[in-house]
């Protein structure tokens, strides 16, 4: 059985938990007395209905509030499938959740409310999934029901939306459906209330959509997590390099390079704790043993020679503003980049995306929460790196306060 | 052209290897906390994975509420000892003997809560600045906005509105001293993935686990076995039923249920058909509708 993984996203009452209360619901992934308890507690509030998106809203300001906070996880499988959902806020000062919930992501539900069609937060969630490099976005037109399911409706939706996403380049397919989370209209099973809908409904879709070919098999790249040396009789001369591979694809004989030394050798064997392999690939965790003993350590890579990574200590990218602190001028943060960490200094600030309109605002003042820009960062080590597009694990970083310890901003390298 | 696809089990495997493996180098002194539960017993089955043919780089840490069935603590010692790991016991009884924590009184008083006492203390003792514990996010709804990376103050609390975000599989345990994180390397396993994993790695899993007959009470509609903890009340019968157990909890609040579950596919066949959650018969999640985001605010696991 394969994973999917997806995120949801939308503006507060769109009507997000709803949906994949429905999703859990329909896909009988909900237990006797989890519904049980929200159907006590819709009664107690004096709900007129089951209010499907307390399954979701697991804290108790979100309860008590009626808003989702946190990305909340969930999980449901059918016989095609299992699935992992990342149920991301939709309001504007949680903007840094939908990158978390994207940036694992296979897939985007992007939901839009049919009564207010595509608003300023729709083209902030396009935008963030195609900058976060997602492939397949479904466009969920939700509360068909209160616009009378009609067709004229969801159709003037889909257009504005394609004018739009017209210009994300990153994304592969958008599939728009037409739905009422609510009454479970297109969710599961095909409704009968749009008859001139022509398309597969949410689940089949989630169930069929093709996926692969997302993991990089092409360009080998191993950060080194821990290096294993038992100090025991029987493994008396095993030194091997524990990490997960973030690229391409690693043999036994393969030459390779550690960098940033440079030192060259061959790959001795790829071990594991149930047998050694013929082969590994992203994203497999295994440990490597070498044929010549250099000396390697956490946050070092190994390669292929034929194929080398960019090696640099000026890094362009496009980073997410997390905290509510502004950045401040020539910020110095720490960059934790696969297994490594070093400080860094921000050399620049080259502009900030005006999210609405995707226009460039240049000359910026700096970043506040939730900015999205490009910058140039100063590292005190090289970066061993490829571009985000090419490689989602060695192009991406994260920026950290070295006095709050909190994670400040995400970053994309270009 | 091979496919390179890696089935949902090898998927979540390899996760759990990353993120111990990111725990033993980011922090100087974890512990993984082992209760005999099934995942518990998976996350420690991956940890030896994670590092072989090395011993794991942390020790097993068990909270003992001192109300635990005999058959859990004979597992725990076995598995220790078959994993080469260190075993370090925090004892409830010791913290209520030493007055550290009042033990609750009245018909439906439990060890639940104490833990978080003698679960702070352990960690002061032994200076841990991280402990993994084996929480699933499907287990429960506070637990699905849990961090694989989870910070806690220095007081041990949880403060689930302002959790770092954490992206691709770059995880930040970077915290001032005093501070501690706990590390869930099965976030993603639901119960089903943990069954299906172990049948798979062929674990074996304490006798509790599997039907046998026992004589239990029904209690408010949960059934309990009787044991040194667990007495008949005025008004109860004794009854023999055949059951099982199926999440390993204090046994003055761990219910079972009725099954002839002998096997690990009768077990996967019967979670497949279940319409009751795992801890629906947990006495401890009953208390209130946010009872466990409370108790993990305090520092519960």
């Amino acid at each position: 059985m394969d994973l999917l993984r997806f995120t949801t996203a939308g503006s507060v009452d769109d009507g997000k938990s709803t949906l994949i209360g429905r999703l859990l619901y329909d896909s009988k992934s909900i237990f006797e007395d989890q519904l049980e308890a929200i159907e006590e507690t819709s009664k107690r509030r004096g709900d007129g209905h089951v209010d499907l998106a307390l399954l979701t809203d697991g804290l108790k300001a979100e309860r008590e509030q009626g808003i989702t906070i946190d990305v909340a996880y969930r999980y449901f499988a059918t016989p095609k499938r299992k699935f992992i959902i990342a149920d991301t806020p939709g309001h504007i000062q949680y903007t840094r959740n939908m990158v978390t919930g994207a940036s694992t992501a296979n897939l985007a539900i992007i939901l839009v409310d049919a009564r207010k069609g595509v608003i300023e937060q729709t083209k902030r969630h396009s935008f963030i999934a195609n900058l976060l490099r997602i492939q397949h976005v479904v466009v969920a037109v939700n509360k068909m029901d209160l616009v009378d399911y009609s067709e004229e409706v969801y159709n003037k939706i889909i257009k504005d939306y394609q004018e739009f996403a017209s210009r994300l380049d990153n994304i592969v397919d958008i599939t728009p459906i037409p739905i009422s989370a609510l009454n479970g209209d297109n969710v599961v099973d095909k409704s009968e209330a749009m008859p001139w809908f022509q398309g597969p409904s949410l689940l089949y879709h989630l169930e069929h959509v093709y996926v692969g070919g997302e993991e990089n098999h092409v360009d080998a790249r191993f950060p080194v997590q821990w290096v294993i040396r038992p100090q025991s009789d029987e493994w008396h001369d095993f030194r091997g390099y524990g990490g997960r591979v973030a690229g391409g694809v690693f043999k036994p004989g393969d030459e390779i390079s550690v960098l940033p030394s440079g030192f060259t050798t061959k790959i001795k064997s790829i071990h594991t704790a149930d047998g050694d392999l013929e082969e590994a690939y992203a994203p497999q965790s295994v440990t490597l043993t070498l044929c010549d003993e250099i000396d390697i350590s956490r946050g070092d890579m190994i390669i292929k020679r034929n194929n080398p990574p960019e090696v640099s200590q000026d890094i362009e990218a496009m980073i997410c503003w997390f905290s509510n602190k502004p950045m401040a001028h020539r910020a110095k943060l720490l960059l934790r980049h696969t297994t490594r960490e070093m400080q860094a200094v921000v050399s620049e600030v080259k502009y900030l995306v005006d999210i609405n309109t995707l226009h460039k605002i240049e000359q910026p003042g700096t970043f506040a929460m939730n900015d999205i820009g490009r910058i140039t960062l100063r590292t005190a080590q090289p970066v061993i790196h490829d571009s985000y597009r090419r490689n989602r694990q060695t192009g991406s970083f994260i920026l950290v306060d070295p006095g709050t310890n909190e994670t400040v901003a995400a970053g994309m390298i270009i | 052209m091979p496919s390179y696809q890696l089935s949902h089990l090898d998927q979540l495997e390899a996760e759990a290897i990353f993120i111990l493996r990111e725990t033993a180098a980011q922090f100087q002194n974890p512990g993984l906390l082992f209760s005999g539960g099934k995942d518990s017993i998976v996350m420690a089955w991956i940890a030896r994975k994670a590092f072989h043919p090395a011993r794991m780089p942390f020790p097993l840490v068990h909270v003992d509420t001192g109300h635990n069935f005999p058959e859990t603590i004979t597992y725990r010692d076995d598995f220790a000892a078959k994993l080469d790991a260190r075993l370090i016991v925090g004892s409830v009884q010791k913290s209520i003997d030493e007055g550290r924590v009042v033990e609750e009184k009245g018909p439906n008083a439990s060890r639940n809560r104490a833990q978080t006492t003698t679960l702070l203390d352990t960690i002061a003792e032994y200076q841990f600045d991280a402990l993994l514990g084996g929480g699933r996010r499907d287990e429960e709804k506070a637990r699905a906005k849990e961090r694989f990376f989870s910070h806690r103050d220095d007081f041990g609390q949880w403060d689930p509105k302002n959790q770092r975000p954490e992206l691709w599989n770059l995880f930040n345990g970077r915290k001032h001293s005093g501070e501690h994180f706990r590390v869930f390397p099965l976030s993603n396993f639901t119960e089903m993935d943990v069954w299906m994993y172990m049948h798979r790695e062929g674990i074996v899993l304490p006798s509790l686990y599997y039907a046998h007959e026992r004589e239990v009470v029904v209690r408010n509609g949960t059934i309990l076995a009787v044991s040194e903890f667990v007495q008949p009340r005025d008004g109860e019968t004794v009854e023999r039923k055949v059951i099982r157990f199926r999440t390993m909890g204090d046994a003055t609040i761990t219910g079972a249920i009725e099954s002839t579950a002998t096997t690990m596919e009768d077990i996967i066949e019967e979670v497949a058909a279940a319409r009751q959650t795992e801890r629906g018969n947990r006495a401890d999640d009953k208390r209130s509708e946010t009872a466990m985001e409370d108790r993990k605010k305090e520092g519960y696991f």
